[in-house]
């Protein structure tokens, strides 16, 4: 499938880039994670304490363990600091 | 029921003044802003970022959720993104009601949840150099309570 991967914060400047797309056969949102830590070292550290960072799904709030099937949009930034 | 996210400056005294003329039926009305702090002089300035798309929808469900549990009769967001210099305002948030308790509570939840469920992340400059803000254990802790 054909992910539309974003990052924010200090995650999109750990990685380097705002956004790409990744075309993946992970079945969940920790596959993915996996998968892309495993490219570079840049996504290894920006991944490397996985209770920083949240994740959403087609701009929803979600989790690690949620499956990927059915979505297009992926986003990984740190906790929000709104207000 | 409106939500904003916008990079320009608004004028909080007519976002209010405007907000509470057209509260109709309402018997109170709660405004807050919230400011960009200097930290004793340290800060410089502070930059927004926000993720375009889930940010309104977020907002919105927030609002919709206060607006159902409180029965408003008005709810107002108004949130920026980009630069911004210290003392600036950084965002607001007006609910109306029939009764005071109603309208406070609901901008204490609008707020409380704003600060933790919105996709928005600060940025801190300093002489020192730039510093993402990180979230408060208390800012989580404050969802609790409802």
């Amino acid at each position: 499938m054909t992910l539309t991967v974003l990052y924010f914060a200090w995650l999109r400047e750990r990685i380097g880039l705002p956004r790409e797309t990744v075309e993946t056969g992970a079945a969940t949102v920790a596959d993915l994670v996996a998968e892309l830590s495993a490219r570079e070292a840049r996504y290894a550290l920006a991944f490397s304490d996985l209770k920083a960072v949240r994740v959403a799904l087609d701009q929803d709030l979600s989790d690690f363990d949620a499956p990927l099937a059915g979505v297009r949009e992926v986003a990984f930034f740190p906790p929000m600091t709104g207000g | 029921m409106v939500v904003r996210v916008q990079a320009t400056a608004f004028d909080y005294g007519a976002e209010s003044a405007a907000f509470a003329a057209g509260a109709r039926g309402a018997g109170a009305v709660v405004t807050f802003a919230g400011l960009v702090r200097d930290n004793g002089g340290a800060l410089t300035g502070m930059e927004i970022e926000h993720y375009p798309g889930m940010t309104e929808r977020a907002l919105a469900g927030i609002e919709a959720e206060a607006t159902a549990r409180w029965s408003l009769d008005a709810a107002l967001i108004i949130h920026r993104h980009g630069p911004m210099a210290p003392g600036e305002m950084i965002m607001m948030v007006a609910t109306a009601a029939r009764h005071r308790a109603e309208a406070f509570a609901a901008a204490e939840f609008l707020m409380d949840y704003l600060k933790s469920r919105a996709p928005f992340w600060k940025k801190e400059f300093t002489a020192d150099g730039t510093d993402w803000v990180a979230a408060r254990d208390a800012d989580e802790d404050a969802l609790r309570r409802w």
